[in-house]
């Protein structure tokens, strides 16, 4: 038995009419839109400015720390040495987690779940997967000195005049 | 309206309230009930008759009307709360204080939230296993299952972002080590050495926090999230959720319901005659809801009217929950640390209870501990009604005793395992110990957590071999996981101590 021609599927046989076609268009069109306001809410979310506390800090000038001494700045947990060779800074927090470490003789030791670092700020044990970040110094045009704790430096790097002037 | 009409209506005052309030009669008889279920927006949520399965205590064991009776009181205690809350870092934790010891009331009002955070959690774990041992996920109810699965991680994504507001030093190093597991990912690409470009870890941190670290940005969003976004959502998917329980044909039930199964469940007592008037209401939609419907037309045996035993039921559990709740909070006080304070990290640090088991497995690898397998354990639980698609009775703690042998084998083999690990790393460390320069992409594959779930995944895959059947090795999996979780945050909350270290009793604690 034949189907009469008026019950056969207008989809397969015939093109989009334009009135399917215009509602198509247009149930795409709010579907895109309402997908790029969704991005636009995520963007919106993202900070655009970080309100934190400003990330550079003065430290004073080198002659204030003398071969071999040691300062925490507690606030901004950061621990900088003077040795033979310059000054360096060291940033306190914990690379696993984000917990303070606390300085030891020798090491530091993390809280929260164990990490220990040694005096250059290598994982020694515990979960923590890098080291402590070493941070950069710089001298401000007035001789003081300052840390950019947002600035990572590679382990060893001190701070010197010769350093400056080179 | 002579002035004795007028006396005469406000006499009957009382009366024609009620008949206003109860447009159906009293629902004495049959139809009346059917119709006071079926006239309110908020009862027929529940079908006007359900099977007397539905009612029998050892099968659900009413945990999931606790946890929705749990949600029910925190929004109330929550609300009474805001009414002092204030959400900013000055004045939050003073807030707070006023709120626990000046307030009149307050303390309870604060210990009653606290404590029904505390039983929702532990009811809804409950209720998923419930759902998963008595097969109540399969067919139709899959979708039921997958809205649970949303209101798990609302339910966690609730308390979590409530754990800040009080900003102690409980909440606050909690929520730094959490947003730092968001950050995670970081040490997988750090290991490929990818940071810079491609960054999803930090990405999600900053999004959380609204900043790199915890500030006022975080305490906004911590509070929008926990008073406005997260209990709206929760509130829709929560209706969604029991509505599909009547769409789909009631809770699960076992095919052949023996006279045993109904022992002390109530009865109609006018089952033998339901429908001696015809019913008003045309059942015809009937055979548009999905699963088996209670009959209609003849006396279905074995059906009740939902009003009263059900509603009964119901509010039983939501008054035995509140008082249970009332009493933990008469007698132990939420805890309340010192305010937050950036510089001096708790020692030790721990998140709430019920992510405890997670944060031992994140003393090991962050990324893998606090990411990669939560996502792993969560698609498990997503994909279960799709993978496992066996025909079988449904409505019966493990379905029969294959399963109760496999469950309880399962158990055996899962607490072995996981005390095993837990002993020999406690004794050996694990392998940054060994060789302090190994690799973190290595740790990341290879630590106590990934160990467990290969351990697991082996022995469900035997099951699988063993039984030729998909829902004995997902029972196997399922109970494997469960017990590992709850043998993991026992240990994680009484034998963790500071830095992390195992103790037998917190009174070993050093002191600092
Ligand atoms: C906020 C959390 C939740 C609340 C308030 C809730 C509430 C309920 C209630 C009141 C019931 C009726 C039966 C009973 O009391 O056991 C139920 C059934 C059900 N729930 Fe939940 N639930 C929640 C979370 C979950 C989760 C996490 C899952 C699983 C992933 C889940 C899956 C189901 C399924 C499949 C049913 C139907 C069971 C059957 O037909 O026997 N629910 N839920
Ligand atoms: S945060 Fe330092 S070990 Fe976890």
């Amino acid at each position: 038995m034949s189907i009469p021609e008026t019950f056969k599927n207008v989809e397969e046989s015939s093109p989009m009419s334009r009135r399917d076609f215009l509602g198509l268009v247009a149930a795409w069109m709010a579907a895109s839109s309402l997908g790029c306001a969704l991005i636009g809410l995520m963007k919106f979310s993202m900070p655009a400015l970080l309100p934190d506390i400003p990330k550079t800090f003065k430290i004073g000038r080198l002659e204030d720390y003398p071969i071999g001494s040691e300062k925490i700045f507690e606030e901004r947990k950061v621990i900088v040495f003077r040795d033979q060779e310059g000054l360096y800074a060291m940033s306190l927090i914990c690379t696993h987690l984000g917990c303070t470490v606390s300085k030891q003789v020798g090491q530091f030791d993390c809280p929260c779940h164990g990490s220990k670092f040694d005096a250059m700020g290598r994982v020694k044990a515990g979960p923590a997967p890098k080291p402590l970040s070493w941070l950069k110094i710089s001298q401000l045009p007035d001789g003081k000195l300052d840390v950019n704790a947002m600035r990572e430096v590679p382990m060893g790097t001190k701070f010197n005049i010769q350093n400056r002037v080179g | 309206m002579s002035l004795k009409d007028f006396f005469q209506k406000l006499a009957g005052l009382p009366k024609s309230f009620r008949e206003f309030l109860l447009r159906h009669g009293r629902p004495t008889t049959d139809r009346a009930r059917s119709q006071t279920v079926m006239s309110n927006i908020f009862l027929h949520i529940h079908s006007n008759r359900i099977h007397r399965y539905t009612l029998k205590k050892t099968f659900t064991f009413g945990l999931g009307v606790v946890a929705a009776a749990s949600f029910f009181i925190l929004i109330v205690t929550g609300l009474i709360l805001m009414i002092y809350y204030k959400p900013s870092v000055d004045l939050a934790y003073g807030s707070i204080k006023d709120i626990n010891f000046i307030v009149s009331g307050g303390r309870f009002v604060r210990n009653v939230h606290r404590w029904a955070t505390n039983i929702m959690i532990v009811s809804v774990l409950l209720h998923m296993a419930r759902v998963f041992y008595t097969a109540a996920y399969k067919r139709a109810r899959s979708f039921n299952w997958v809205l649970g699965m949303v209101l798990f991680i609302l339910t966690l994504g609730l308390s979590f972002t409530g754990y800040l507001l009080p900003w102690d030093q409980l909440g606050y190093w909690a929520i730094t080590i959490a947003s730092n597991i968001a950050a995670s990912p970081r040490e997988l690409t750090d290991a490929v050495g990818i940071t810079q470009f491609f960054d999803p870890g930090g990405m999600m941190k900053t999004l959380i926090l609204g900043s790199q670290e915890i500030g006022q940005d975080a305490l906004t969003r911590f509070f929008l999230l926990h008073t406005i976004a997260l209990p709206l959502a929760m509130g829709l998917v929560l209706s969604a959720h029991i509505w599909r329980i009547r769409k789909d044909g009631g809770l699960a039930r076992p095919d052949e319901i023996k006279a045993k199964d109904m022992e002390g469940i109530a009865e109609d007592d006018k089952t033998k005659c339901i429908f001696n008037n015809a019913p008003q209401k045309t059942y015809g939609l009937m055979c548009l809801v999905q699963g088996k419907s209670p009959a209609v037309g003849r006396g279905p045996e074995n059906t009740i009217p939902s009003w009263p035993s059900l509603f009964i039921a119901e509010i039983a559990l939501l008054v035995l929950t509140l008082g249970i709740v009332c009493v933990l909070a008469y007698f132990f006080n939420a805890p309340l640390k010192e305010i937050a304070d950036a510089t001096v990290p708790e020692n030790p640090a721990k998140a709430p209870w019920y992510f405890l088991g997670l944060q031992e497995l994140v003393s090991y690898s962050a990324f893998m501990g606090g990411v990669g397998i939560p996502t792993i354990a969560l698609l498990g639980l997503l994909l279960i009604p799709f993978i496992d698609r066996e025909e079988q009775s449904l409505g019966r703690w493990f379905d029969n005793r294959n399963g109760r042998i496999a469950a309880r084998n399962s158990l055996l083999y899962a607490s072995s395992v996981t005390i095993g690990l837990l002993i020999f790393t406690v004794k050996f460390g694990w392998l940054r110990n060994w060789y302090p320069d190994i690799s973190q992409l290595i740790i990341i594959l290879v630590n106590p957590g990934t160990v467990l779930v290969a351990f697991f995944v082996t022995w469900s895959i035997g099951c699988l071999r063993k039984y030729n059947s998909t829902r004995l090795s997902a029972i196997a999996l399922f109970t494997c996981f469960i017990v590992s979780f709850i043998i993991l945050t026992y240990f994680a909350t009484y034998h963790r101590g500071p830095n992390w270290d195992f103790y037998w009793l917190k009174s070993q604690w050093p002191i600092h």
